[in-house]
């Protein structure tokens, strides 16, 4: 890529510090916009390096129970992808450095418009884009668009991404290279980090670009292990766990929520730091 | 637009008609994905293959299916000489089952012991616990807790077959959402297990795969119909929720131009209201389930949940081969209410004596409206794609009966 974005900003700042980053994703909108602009704003300060914001979708076919009832809540109060990008907006009055991914699925951004979206991702200081459903096959649609605009289109590999299909994957990847270190939804099993090292180097060999670990990644602990082994860790359901154990019945916030998802990422991050490569 | 040389050429090699189609998918399902393609591409043309499936269609199926000239309807009607594929007459009693036992048999030499669908009415849930048992395969059904309670008949049926049924209670428990959970257990079961799909949507092969299948419909009614009355058919129609049971009477005549081919979506209360689920005729394209095509939506792109009196129809989307022939012009797309489904239903009943499912009554329905019009000798032929018994409870408890 020509252009240098936040993301690869930040990889090369953490390889001269000798860590890895952690990855926070939330979800936009969860449980409503003003405390989820709250929880937005306050997570680098609480320790996230780079923020993987979720774009509601009413049908989330890669995600669990967790992030599936985050995007309900968020859609329920009025959430769109218009907001979204507000609320990047509205992060970036106060951070210039975070990176942030947003993540989700296709249609909402097919629907707002591609040219729009990206134009409107790309003021409001959208860094890259994770969209689960476009594979390398339907690249026309979103991720050579997204190159052009300046807007990294980071590619997920799986465990059953086989050697012969990882050259394609790796074609038009751009900012960091996601690794699904699991078979299934998000929220769901876990690997360890001696288990997909195999599968990291395999991608290692074959780019230069950072890796980061996500799907069943939930403690700091976890956190630890697979910065050991790739440049990042994401960590998701277990934040948006938080979140759902902070609501009372009809979901609105309780008090404290806010607090106690920076806490969380806080003690996430604290894995990270103490046990730096 | 001008008229292409075929209809017949697609999908093109990524699984695209026109705009519509494709592989939208997660990573962790797409090696899967091309390996259904491979060995669909192996096994289509393969002579063992198409041995097989042709006994098992022929033996277990009972295929051919009829066509019958419904004489008491066409008389009622005062106008066009109807006939009726009679689809329902299958084992399982209904359409489904023409692509159940092709897939099967793919799945069988893929080698995947473990087989995952979804289904709405029942009819494709049945169908696949159906083959399942006959071939001795693990068998995981995915149905919405909505279609659950007004479908309780087929719940049990799958039941007895050796089938899991799985509620699936997010979104408002419909097809849609047990397609969603599907997908979702395909994601964490990769390595043993098929999902068998049960219309012409998804993503690429599956529905151009499931229209293959399903030809055999088209097929047979060509050769029927030149048998009865020495010529080919004038009208076409047949109802449409994925699009499966119409894409197999349609595709082997798109290339006819006398033939006149109509699709019938379910506009449940009324296209004015929010309780329909005709996508042609109230959505715009869109990308869910693994491909771009018509889909109900609001304007940030959030699908809606869709509505009709038969579970069958009740999923917002619609096959992307029907979206490139609303666009291309060749076939045209109507839409019949729920009350319009219910009359045509009981006049079908009481008429023939046949008891159609809620899915065909709308294809009733609208040739209960242009039938009258149309001479004599003009020769309609409606798919009757699936028979009436699962669906009594529901339309009893719609027309006040207490059983």
């Amino acid at each position: 890529m020509s252009f240098e974005t936040r993301i690869d900003r930040l990889f090369k700042n953490l390889k001269d510090q000798g860590r890895g980053a952690l990855g926070v994703y939330v979800t936009a909108g969860d449980p409503d916009f003003d405390t989820a602009q709250k929880i937005l704003n306050g997570l680098p300060e609480a320790g996230a390096d780079m923020i993987e914001f979720g774009m509601p979708f009413s049908d989330p076919m890669a995600d669990g129970p967790a992030i599936q009832a985050a995007s309900l809540r968020a859609l329920a109060n009025g959430q769109t992808l218009k907001k979204t990008i507000k609320m990047v907006r509205n992060f970036r009055t106060r951070d210039d450095v975070t990176p942030i991914v947003l993540m989700g699925y296709f249609n909402p951004i097919y629907a707002y418009g591609v040219d729009l979206f990206l134009e409107h991702a790309c003021e409001a200081g959208v860094d890259g884009l994770i969209v689960v459903d476009l594979p390398p096959e339907e690249e026309n649609d979103l991720c050579l668009p997204a190159l052009k605009a300046g807007i990294s289109f980071i590619f997920l590999t799986a465990p059953t991404t086989t050697d012969a299909r990882l050259p394609r994957v790796l074609e038009n990847a751009s900012g960091f290279i996601y690794y699904v270190s699991i078979k299934g939804i998000t929220g769901t099993a876990s690997s360890t980090a001696a288990q997909i090292k195999p599968n990291i180097d395999r991608i290692k060999a074959k780019t230069s670009l950072p890796v980061a670990v996500g799907f069943g990644i939930k403690t700091a602990a976890n956190v630890a292990e697979f910065t050991s082994i790739a440049e990042a860790a994401i960590v998701g359901t277990a934040v948006v766990n938080i979140i759902a154990d902070h609501l009372d019945d009809d979901n609105r916030a309780q008090a404290g929520l806010v607090e106690a998802v920076h806490k969380f990422v806080g003690e996430l991050a604290s894995g990270l730091r103490e046990t730096s490569k | 637009m001008g008229t292409l040389n075929t209809y017949r050429a697609g999908a093109d090699e990524d699984g695209h008609f026109g705009i519509f189609g494709g592989r939208y998918v997660a990573e962790t399902l797409m090696p899967l994905i091309l390996e259904v393609e491979q060995a669909y591409a192996r096994y289509k043309d393969d002579p063992a293959f198409c041995e097989e499936l042709a006994y098992y269609l022929q033996h277990y199926v009972g295929r051919p299916s009829p066509l019958y000239h419904a004489r008491r309807l066409s008389e009622h009607l005062g106008g066009a000489k109807i006939f009726m594929k009679r689809d329902e007459l299958n084992h399982t009693g209904a359409h489904k089952i023409n692509s159940t036992m092709g897939q099967i048999l793919l799945a069988r030499r893929m080698e995947k012991p473990r087989i995952i669908a979804e289904t709405g009415a029942g009819q494709h849930g049945v169908a696949t616990a159906t083959v399942c048992a006959l071939f001795g395969l693990e068998c995981v059904i995915y149905m919405g807790e909505t279609d659950i309670k007004r479908q309780a008949p087929n719940v049990f049926r799958m039941k007895l077959l050796g089938a899991e049924v799985v509620p699936v209670t997010s979104g408002t428990g419909t097809l849609k959402d047990a397609m969603n959970e599907a997908l979702r257990d395909w994601v964490a079961n990769v390595d043993n297990t098929y999902y068998l799909i049960g219309t012409v949507a998804g993503p690429h092969p599956y529905p151009t795969m499931v229209r293959d299948f399903q030809c055999v419909i088209g097929d047979e009614t060509r050769t029927q119909m030149m048998d009865a009355e020495g010529r080919l058919p004038d009208t076409l129609i047949a109802s449409i929720g994925g699009g499966s049971n119409a894409m197999g009477l349609f595709h082997p005549f798109l290339d006819d131009a006398s033939v006149e081919i109509i699709g019938v979506e379910a506009a449940g209360h009324g296209l004015n209201t929010d309780k329909h689920c005709a996508s042609l005729a109230g959505g715009r394209p869109g990308v869910l389930h693994g491909n771009r095509t018509y889909l109900l939506q609001d304007d940030d792109g959030q699908i809606y949940d869709g509505h009709s009196i038969s579970a069958g129809l009740d999923y917002p989307g619609i096959g992307p081969e029907h979206s490139w022939l609303h666009e291309t012009g060749r076939v045209s797309y109507v839409s019949v209410t729920d009350a319009e489904a219910l009359d045509a239903f009981q006049l079908c009943t009481c008429l023939e004596g046949i008891i159609p499912a809620l899915e065909p009554a709308h294809a009733i329905a609208h040739v209960m409206k242009i039938a009258p019009d149309l001479p004599k000798d003009h020769l309609l032929v409606m798919n009757l794609c699936g028979r009436g018994d699962k669906d009594v409870f529901a339309v009893a408890e719609m027309l006040g009966v207490t059983l």
